[in-house]
């Protein structure tokens, strides 16, 4: 077990916690923004609206994110159309496809979660806070909001942890991230168990960041 | 479309086939990693501090780390990490270096982890009053185990379990990098070898669509067996 | 307890393989697949290739039975050490580096490294003094020529294939370029047909026989063509420490096939022209 190597890769690795980080972060927040969107869509009362997010979810959770990833940046690019086009801009960069990819994949998941939120929210309660004065919109806000919230906050934590280690897949579209790095490591110094203990000691370290920080805010939220 | 047929120039034999090897290394991991995941399950369980350390120490890394670094930690160490592996269970000869089985090895390993946490809540869930009359009534041990507890778990963890599933078929993707020729692997060579990505990828989709849309019937069609009787 | 251990401890009772170290039996070769025209994997699935054509040879020559195995080039010589095949021959160059984890046997074809772009990329018109360089000169005119690419790449988007030499020499020498790699020389090959990156090294040999089909004929290779230096000394059969004898058998085949001129042929067969060392 060679610790000096565990020790330098370790450093080299975390050179690439920004790209990780970046895409992670855009990719949940973009994700977040589309998933409202999606459950919108999924409660709205359009049959072609409803079958269109449903179909988006069930192709999006049914199929594995590599060949969504795959997908996004070597089976579009193919098209000349496509490299024409004004989405080239995005598509051209494996950064962007990769935020694109994770970002859909984590749309449809979080629209699930939301959804269920939403779903476990006793549907009385609209009705009785419409019939103490309350707008729609109020009741929203005040009532079924914090609530869907509380609800979905243990999931999402767990959605974001998934995240951390789907950026691991981008990677494979050449993008230099920690896992990118690590592969470099390993393919070049064949010590793939220490490589392994450095970058996985980083992703803990982030998961552990994570947990902590949503066990916080599920406390604020609680209503002990 | 023609690069779809079946036959020699067709590319469509070889992604049927990929199709049933996906089936076969997710039948084998998930076989793998149930089968790995009670011993966890009982150390988690049990008073020992030291097991139960030992347990949480293994769910966390497994569920905490990528995928795909477990996956070149096996791939590029096979023969020294699965060995140190297997020592660790007291075998120490030396072990084939297969793709298939270092693939179903690695997402087995996996499903052992989420499994343990899915069984672990479905044993915690039973009432605690079912073994205390189980006593009273004389049921011990092994028939306790098989005859009580053990179709409950199964009735509580089957929604989880079938998630676990849906999770290994769509890890098996990922030993696409170890070379073994499974859907995404074959989809990846036959759109370098064609230039048509889009086509074999859309195709993949599919395979991986069918896939999991037999295996969510297949678990509903379960879930409602086991919860006859059951209000 | 106990018994439940046992059963884990059977699961991974699969069949012994013997340590790895070739047994004298049967010689699996183990090989990419994926970069034609030294070695490729036609539409029916079946290997074909330069190097498929020489091994076929040269076992016949060695009068021992083989097969061959793929392999991901990423994971090539790890799979050697682990003992999943017994040599490879997949158009590995010779490196000290590699040199340094496995033995490799004599060169039998050598070919330049060439950088290709888009006709219609402003680059298409560059002209280097040389034809082609070898990077173990250290004269004037070679250094002279090897500044100009550096220069040239300076900044550019260069796409390679992960773990080769030709990511060695844009980390070496032309650290200033954007460099991405690939798994698969396909990949690069896609990447480089859609635009994401300007330029494309790889062997000149691969690169001639994408340039051939529909897909890649609006490439064209630039000169210089490079070899030496990071490039290594030609491309030979990689085998583990231990097995010596095993190489020295490879070893005079090789060198009889180069004497009577097969290794030429088949070269000439598959890359247009003589390759061989």
């Amino acid at each position: 077990m060679n610790f000096n190597l565990i020790y330098e890769s370790f450093f080299q690795i975390l050179k690439g916690l920004g790209t990780s980080l970046e895409i992670i972060f855009l990719s949940l927040m973009l994700g977040l923004i589309l998933s409202i969107f999606i459950v919108i869509m999924r409660l709205s009362k359009n049959m072609a609206l409803n079958t269109f997010s449903r179909s988006f979810v069930f192709v999006i959770r049914g199929t594995p994110l590599l060949v969504q990833i795959y997908f996004i940046y070597y089976g579009l690019a193919q098209f000349p159309a496509v490299r024409d086009s004004i989405v080239w801009i995005v598509l051209k960069e494996p950064f962007w496809c990769g935020v694109l990819a994770l970002t859909i994949n984590t749309a449809a998941y979080t629209s699930e979660i939301i959804r269920s939120g939403l779903n476990s929210i006793i549907k009385g309660q609209i009705e009785s806070a419409t019939a103490f004065g309350m707008t729609k919109f109020m009741a929203f806000k005040r009532i079924l909001l914090p609530q869907a919230i509380r609800q979905s906050i243990p999931a999402y934590s767990n959605e974001i942890i998934l995240m951390i280690k789907a950026s691991s897949l981008v990677s494979i579209i050449t993008i230099m991230e920690m896992t990118g790095i690590a592969r470099k490591i390993i393919s070049k110094t064949f010590a793939p168990i220490e490589v392994f203990i450095a970058a996985g000691i980083i992703y803990l370290i982030l998961n552990y960041l994570v947990t902590e920080i949503f066990k916080k805010i599920e406390k604020r939220y609680s209503i002990v | 479309m023609e690069l779809l047929s079946f036959g020699d120039t067709g590319w469509g034999d070889e992604m049927l086939r990929a199709c049933f090897m996906t089936l076969a290394v997710s039948l084998c991991a998930m076989a793998f990693g149930l089968v790995l995941a009670i011993p966890f399950v009982l150390m988690k369980l049990s008073q020992s501090w030291i097991l139960k350390t030992f347990a949480n120490f293994f769910t966390t890394i497994v569920r905490g780390i990528p995928e795909l670094l477990i996956i070149y930690l096996f791939f590029f160490g096979s023969s020294a990490a699965i060995m140190y592996v297997a020592s660790i269970f007291g075998y120490d000869g030396y072990i084939e270096i297969n793709a298939f089985l270092v693939g179903a090895f690695c997402v087995g390993i996996i499903c052992a982890a989420y499994s343990t946490e899915v069984l672990r809540g479905a044993v915690k869930a039973i009432p605690k009053g079912q073994i205390e009359a189980s006593h009273a009534f004389g049921i011990r041990g092994s028939r306790m185990l098989f005859g009580v507890m053990i179709p409950q778990t199964l009735r509580i963890a089957l929604p989880g379990i079938g998630n676990i599933w849906q999770l290994v078929l769509k890890d098996t993707a990922l030993i696409s990098v170890t070379g073994l020729v499974e859907i995404m692997r074959q989809a990846h060579v036959a759109s370098g070898s064609t230039r048509n990505p889009f086509l074999f990828l859309v195709t993949a989709a599919i395979l991986y669509l069918i896939l999991t849309t037999i295996s969510n019937k297949f678990f509903q069609k379960a879930e409602t067996k086991y919860s006859k009787g059951f209000v | 307890m106990k018994k439940i251990y046992v059963i884990i401890a059977s699961l991974f009772f699969v069949p012994l393989s013997l340590f790895a170290k070739w047994d004298g039996g049967e010689v699996r070769i183990g090989t990419e697949g994926a970069y034609p025209p030294w070695n490729g994997t036609n539409a029916a699935g079946e290997l074909e290739g330069a190097e498929i054509d020489m091994a076929t040879e040269l076992c016949y020559r060695m009068g021992v039975k083989c097969s061959f195995v793929t392999q991901d080039w990423d994971g090539i010589i790890p799979a050697l050490l682990n003992g999943k095949y017994d040599v490879i021959i997949a158009g590995m160059s010779i490196t000290e580096e590699r040199m340094e984890k496995v033995d490799f046997s004599i060169g039998y074809m050598t070919d330049g490294a060439c950088l290709v772009v888009s006709k219609d990329s402003a680059l298409a018109a560059y002209q280097s003094d040389l034809e082609s360089i070898n990077l173990n000169n250290s004269d004037a005119a070679t250094s002279k020529v090897v500044g100009s690419v550096v220069a040239l790449l300076k900044g550019k988007k260069v796409g390679v294939q992960g773990g080769t030499i030709h990511q060695n020499f844009i980390e070496q020498y032309a650290s200033s370029a954007q460099l991405s790699t690939y798994s698969t020389q396909d990949d690069l090959n896609l990447d480089l047909g859609a635009g994401r990156i300007e330029v494309g090294l790889a062997d000149c040999g691969a690169f001639d026989d994408y340039m051939s089909k529909k897909e890649g004929n609006n490439l064209t290779s630039i000169s210089p063509s490079m070899g030496g230096g990071p490039f290594g000394d030609g491309v030979g059969g990689a085998f583990r420490k231990e097995d010596g004898d095993l190489r020295e058998m490879f070893n005079t085949a090789i060198k009889a096939a180069l004497a009577d001129g097969t290794i030429s042929t088949i070269a000439k067969k598959w890359f247009g022209r003589d390759i061989s060392m």
